[in-house]
């Protein structure tokens, strides 16, 4: 595939199939290495699972199933609180929409592109490119000052690093003054308002929330939760929230269990 | 960012773990550096290059001695050979030119080896490489014309502050306790261009004033019969030969000579040379006919007890072969272990800290990073750490060079350029580099392998 080249290709909806395969474009999209995934374009899901199965290897040689979800979806720009006990499988969960873990089988339709199909490489630089995640500890490389914490959001994903917008995610998260102070300089409230900036320095279509305010205090933590739902609703992007706390959950219009549609031992 | 920015600041981020690692590098190619720079300086020193003379004939005894102290000039003169056998090589037809040499003094000033010559010295070639090269003298300037002119080496002019018209005198017996200042005054008539040669740290005077200085001219009797054993010949028959001389070193003893009437003359009996440095004839159409002659003058002395003609180049070899050769290979020997701890050092260095990125690679790994993204990352500290440690070494190694060149040449006589380099380092240096950023693949395997999921959830 010659960089800067794309193909276009229409397909009629099917009767009775969910909007994502309907009037999809599939376009191959220019790269630095040449090659891209196809994206489907026009959806209006931001998320997708069926039939997903994940398990992991025992010592002794079986399997412990983790995941086993039948349906799940998120419409764009929704935000929903996943809610789940401890061991759940909620990580577990979020590493398979990430693509950082592959699932065993089923389909993990992301932003219009079924991951789940891709090679380890395709989804990383689609993690790059089309999603935004913070975790739970915030996760800041500190060796880098805030603002390269978000650039470095940017870096990976093969594309231009913006650094306007970088300054201008940091200023909305209220940073504009501590761009260049790494992150043993932070509070731990500015450190997880820095991982906010970087998970939306791609505009992603998803945000990827995991326990985001387990590791601040109680002051901080409507804060942090506000300002993730602001910044996610000003960027148009969807919000999956992944908390153990019922009154975290409570302040998101939709709120389900895991333990609802996710059945490891199960027939998905 | 690109990766060498993100590596940088992983390096930063240890600072002190990085310097300390890139120190080690540096050390061990600033000690490769040096030893190579001494082994390029000493291997041109004692090579076929080092001379240009064909044959040198000294007294009987060591032949390493002998060339020693004749083409580098630091070690002392084994014997003294008759003036006469000098006119005999003068004359022979298969030589071009026979250049009498005779030292043993130093300079007053400097003690720089003052060496008594002809004009004729300049004139044979100093060195070949392979093509011969001659003497040249900066303008204004001659050799030797007078009794008592002086041709000072480059190293002399810069170290003395010596140029035309400098007057100085000679320590007789050189640094030695019995040593004494001559009185007479030699004048700077002539300043060698560099010929990165011992000759640059010497000074030529003419042989005539040489013998004129006191002390150098041997005593009359002991002389004559020095001579008849020398030449076997009848002690009788050159006391009648030299009856003239003889009259007038009893008249000289008497008092009842005025010098102050006529210059003062050596006789040749009373003159001794050091050693004759040889430059045979060479034959167009015959490229070996100048090494033919000097096997078969070799062979000649090689049957009589007079005296002893070595072939320099030789003798250089056997040098550089038995001594210097084997102390330049375990040099670099020992070099090449010293490259093998750097880089084993930079390799414990990155490996034990990857226990602690493990968290750093994880999330950059979920950030979207390859796994080839962050294990070309590792590799980049590598070479950011080895490449830099490499270019401190080269400096570090040049810097050592250059302050102890002049340490080396006070101590030994060799003579070493401070900016010499070698073009092994083009080489073995980038090569040795090289090696260090292989330590780099281990631990870039490491973070290739990491498991994100488990990596985070810990």
């Amino acid at each position: 595939m010659i960089p800067g080249l794309y193909f276009e290709a229409y397909t009629h909806s099917m009767p009775g199939r969910a909007p994502v395969d309907a009037w999809s474009v599939i376009r191959y999209t220019p790269c630095s290495t040449g090659w891209s995934a196809p994206m489907e374009m026009g959806s209006l899901m931001s998320l997708q699972l069926r039939n997903v199965k994940k398990s992991f290897r025992l010592p002794d040689g079986g399997r412990l199933p983790v995941l086993g979800v039948r349906e799940f979806s998120m419409n764009a720009g929704e935000q929903v609180a996943l809610i789940g006990s401890s061991g759940g499988g909620k990580t577990t969960l979020l590493n398979a929409i990430s693509g950082i873990t592959a699932v065993d089988e089923g389909e993990v339709i992301v932003d219009g592109l079924d991951i789940a199909k891709l090679p380890e490489p395709s989804r990383d630089r689609f993690r790059a490119q089309r999603l935004g995640i913070v975790f739970q500890s915030f996760h800041l490389l500190p060796a880098f000052t805030a603002l390269e914490n978000v650039l470095l959001g940017m870096t990976f994903g093969g594309q231009p690093v913006r650094r306007e917008r970088a300054r201008e995610l940091l200023d909305r998260v209220g940073l504009g003054h501590r761009m260049n102070h790494r992150p043993p300089m932070l509070s731990v409230g500015e450190q997880q308002r820095v991982a906010v900036a970087r998970a939306l320095a791609n505009s992603p279509k998803l945000v990827l929330a995991d326990e985001p305010t387990a590791s601040v205090d109680s002051a901080n933590q409507s804060k942090i939760l506000d300002l993730i739902r602001t910044v996610c609703e000003q960027e148009g992007a969807s919000l999956l929230l992944v908390t153990h706390a019922p009154e975290v959950a409570q302040v998101f219009p939709r709120v389900v269990t895991l333990a609802d549609f996710n059945q490891p031992g199960g027939a998905a | 960012m690109n990766l060498f920015t993100i590596a940088w600041k992983n390096l930063k981020q240890r600072s002190l773990a990085s310097v300390l690692t890139m120190v080690s590098v540096a050390l061990g190619v600033a000690l490769m550096v040096t030893v190579l720079v001494l082994h390029g300086v000493i291997g041109k020193m004692f090579s076929q290059s080092g001379t240009g003379y064909d044959l040198i004939i000294g007294p009987q005894g060591s032949e390493t001695q002998l060339v020693l102290s004749t083409v580098y000039r630091i070690d002392k003169p084994i014997e003294n050979l008759p003036w006469r056998y000098y006119l005999q090589w003068k004359d022979d037809p298969r030589v071009d030119l026979a250049i009498p040499f005779c030292f043993g003094d130093t300079t007053n000033e400097g003690n720089f080896p003052v060496i008594g010559t002809s004009p004729q010295f300049f004139k044979a070639p100093y060195a070949r490489t392979p093509e011969p090269q001659q003497f040249r003298v900066w303008n204004p300037g001659d050799f030797l014309q007078g009794t008592w002119d002086a041709v000072i080496g480059a190293e002399v002019a810069r170290k003395n502050q010596w140029g035309i018209g400098s007057q100085f005198q000679l320590l007789h017996g050189g640094n030695t306790e019995d040593g004494h200042v001559h009185d007479e005054k030699f004048t700077v008539k002539g300043v060698l261009k560099p010929t990165g040669t011992p000759n640059d740290r010497c000074v030529f005077v003419h042989v005539d004033g040489f013998f004129l200085l006191a002390g150098h001219e041997k005593p009359l009797i002991e002389a004559i019969q020095r001579e008849a054993l020398f030449f076997a010949e009848d002690i009788n028959g050159l006391k009648e030969k030299y009856k003239a001389e003889l009259a007038h070193a009893a008249e000289d003893e008497a008092g009842g000579h005025d010098h102050a009437h006529h210059a003062h003359a050596v006789p040749d009996v009373a003159k001794e040379v050091t050693s004759i440095l040889l430059v045979m004839k060479r034959d167009p159409t015959d490229q070996l006919a100048a090494t033919m002659s000097s096997l078969g003058i070799k062979q000649e002395l090689k049957k009589g007890m007079q005296a002893q003609a070595v072939n320099p180049i030789q003798v250089m070899s056997q040098i550089m072969s038995k001594l210097v050769g084997n102390l330049q290979t375990v040099l670099l020997f020992m070099t090449g272990l010293i490259i093998a701890v750097s880089g084993i050092g930079v390799f414990v260095s990155i490996y034990n800290s990857m226990a602690e990125r493990r968290r750093e690679i994880a999330i950059m790994r979920a950030l979207g990073a390859q796994r080839t993204t962050v294990s070309m990352i590792i590799l980049c500290e590598t070479v950011l750490l080895c490449v830099g440690g490499g270019l401190l070494g080269l400096v570090l190694g040049h810097g050592l060079v250059y302050v102890a060149s002049p340490i080396i040449e006070a101590r030994s006589g060799l003579l070493l350029d401070p900016r010499a380099w070698s073009p092994y380092e083009l080489v073995v240096v980038p090569i040795s580099i090289g090696l260090a950023i292989l330590s780099g693949l281990i631990p870039s395997i490491t973070a290739y392998r990491t498991d994100v999921a488990e990596t985070l959830a810990n």
